[in-house]
């Protein structure tokens, strides 16, 4: 790890791909095997996420000069709180039915701890614009797994996608039951390991 | 000097010095060969496809490991029958009538997921025939409860479908089960034959007590687990079993149906599986009984032996841990 502060570019690409919330630091793990049972609801989460992350790390790291160290915290839950009541009363309004089965979830960004975490190690320390181009590599990091686990869930255990029959027969219905979530995410992680290993010798995708 | 001392030579050699003639290999034929009574009386009551089903999943649990140890570079353990075991048990573990794509994937799921992806044999957590049945299970819940009725005949054409002893059971009680069977000794005598309804290699009692005679014989399985988790279920299935109040139940019934036979003999014994030391396999043992006939009794499924035994498999390293015999000699720690 060199001193030297990275490009915005390459703030983009280590949320996304060398700490990615999901395959590479193993943190938010509960929606990913909650939620991705179709890819419907894996995008919806994922998007709130890149949302909240990104305003997040706007807010904190704008206000960072004003906020006292000792009650950082407390100032990081109220902000996150803030930017998720906002997206669950959206998508309360504007999409119902994805609401109906998510709803829960959306709420429980605020414990996420891929959020909390960048607010305290980066955005505090970072000035705006490094700030934003963290949150919103991190938040489309999310957004990527969550479609990759999603897509491969509601492929193999209801043939469809997006909820559009695709495959006929009998489906593995296991892929999205909680059993397959865990199943589907564990495969992912080593196979995204298993590249990591062998096409960037082990420092992940983004070279850091 | 070099040949003066040839006649009195000594070999000095790393040890260890005696071997025994036991190897993995010669374990694991020898567990084959016990479960082919139980094999001959499936092909015997569900005809020739029940051997199709059997071979397809010995085949592609084969072929998987070798597969996947010659792309990985590695030797391949296909010679030492451990796959082909996983593959023989999940086979006796599927009804009659699956379609062939079921032993494909469940075999593929046991050797690959269940047993490679942790290292190989010797590394897996679990039971891997039974994470493959589990796994077929969950996924594909209509096709795997559809039991054909025994036939024996050898060409099974258009077999009947009809419940499990266990399933009636569960779902109509001893009654109805007494209407199906005739009378009690009729459905004993079933039961111990193989004459009913099930998986491939669970119906005939006595082919699979004749093949755990022969490892206990053999010494390769110890009574402590089979017992234990026998005991139990008897036990229980006595006390709770009943209609009539409690130390009302038949624990005939619930020994000699379901899959209680083949799990216990030869799949809670699994060597990697199950705990190493003694006294640790007998609370193995009653774990399972007692999961077992918590499923049996008040639980979703008719039969729970796999589940028990699949859930007492994450215990058995702890079970280890807690029953530790001291070291001979060494001084217990003061407590302050």
């Amino acid at each position: 790890m060199s001193l030297k502060p990275k490009s915005n570019w390459e703030l983009l690409k280590n949320g996304m791909f060398g700490e990615n919330t999901i395959f590479r630091m193993a943190i938010s793990l509960c929606p990913s095997i909650a939620v991705t049972n179709g890819l419907k609801n894996g995008v919806a989460l994922g998007v709130s996420v890149v949302f909240v992350q990104t305003m997040v790390n706007i807010t904190v790291s704008a206000m960072r000069k004003f906020i006292h160290p000792k009650i950082r915290i407390p100032i990081f839950m109220l902000v996150i709180a803030g930017y998720v009541t906002i997206i669950d009363m959206l998508m309360a309004t504007y999409a119902r039915q994805v609401y109906k089965e998510i709803g829960l979830y959306i709420q429980i960004i605020v414990a996420f701890a891929s959020i909390f975490a960048r607010a305290e190690v980066f955005a505090s320390k970072n000035k705006v614009i490094p700030s934003f181009f963290d949150g919103f590599g991190m938040g489309i990091g999310f957004l990527l797994a969550m479609i990759v686990i999603s897509f491969f869930r509601e492929l193999l255990g209801k043939g469809e996608l997006w909820g559009m029959s695709l495959v006929s027969g009998n489906p593995l219905l296991i892929m999205i039951l909680p059993a397959g979530g865990f199943l589907a995410v564990g495969l992912l992680m080593g196979f995204f390991n298993w590249i990591d290993m062998k096409f960037y010798g082990g420092k992940g995708a983004s070279g850091v | 000097m070099a040949t003066e001392a040839k006649a009195h030579e000594l070999i000095v050699s790393v040890s260890p010095h005696v071997r025994g003639k036991e190897t993995v290999g010669r374990i694991m034929w020898t567990v084959n060969l016990s479960l082919l009574p139980a094999f001959v009386m499936a092909v015997y009551y569900f005809g020739p496809r029940a051997a199709y089903v059997t071979g397809l999943c010995i085949l592609t649990a084969v072929l998987s490991e070798h597969i996947y140890q010659i792309s990985l570079n590695r030797k391949t353990t296909i010679g030492d029958g451990s796959a082909f075991l996983t593959g023989l048990l999940l086979g006796l573990n599927l009804p009659a009538s699956v379609p062939f794509y079921i032993p494909v994937i469940g075999s593929f799921i046991a050797i690959v997921i269940t047993k490679l992806l942790f290292g190989g044999l010797g590394y897996n957590i679990f039971n891997p025939a039974l994470i493959g049945r589990a796994f077929l299970l969950i996924s594909f819940p209509k096709l795997m409860t559809i039991w054909t009725e025994p036939t024996a005949r050898f060409v099974a054409l258009d077999a009947k479908t009809t419940a499990t002893p266990l399933g009636i059971l569960k779902e109509g009680g001893l009654s109805q089960l007494m209407q199906v069977f005739g009378d009690k000794t009729e459905l004993y005598m079933s039961l111990l034959s193989g004459n009913r309804a099930g998986s491939l290699g669970e119906t005939s009692a006595i082919a699979l007590l004749i093949g755990a005679a022969i490892l206990l014989y053999r010494g390769y399985i110890t009574w402590h687990i089979p017992l234990s988790f026998l005991a139990t279920v008897g036990v229980i299935a006595w006390i709770f079993g009943g209609q009539g109040g409690l130390f009302t139940g038949d624990p005939v019934i619930h020994l000699i149906s379901g899959g209680l036979l083949l799990g216990a003999f030869f799949m809670a014994t699994d060597y990697v599986t199950c705990p190493t030391i003694r006294k640790g396999q007998v609370i193995f043992g009653i774990g399972c009984g007692a999961i077992t006939m918590l499923i049996r009794l008040k639980g979703g499924f008719p039969e729970g032996v796999m589940f028990a035994i699949l859930l007492m498999n994450c215990f058995a390293p702890l079970i280890d841990r807690g029953v530790k015999s001291e070291i001979f000699g060494a001084i217990k720690e003061q407590k302050k």
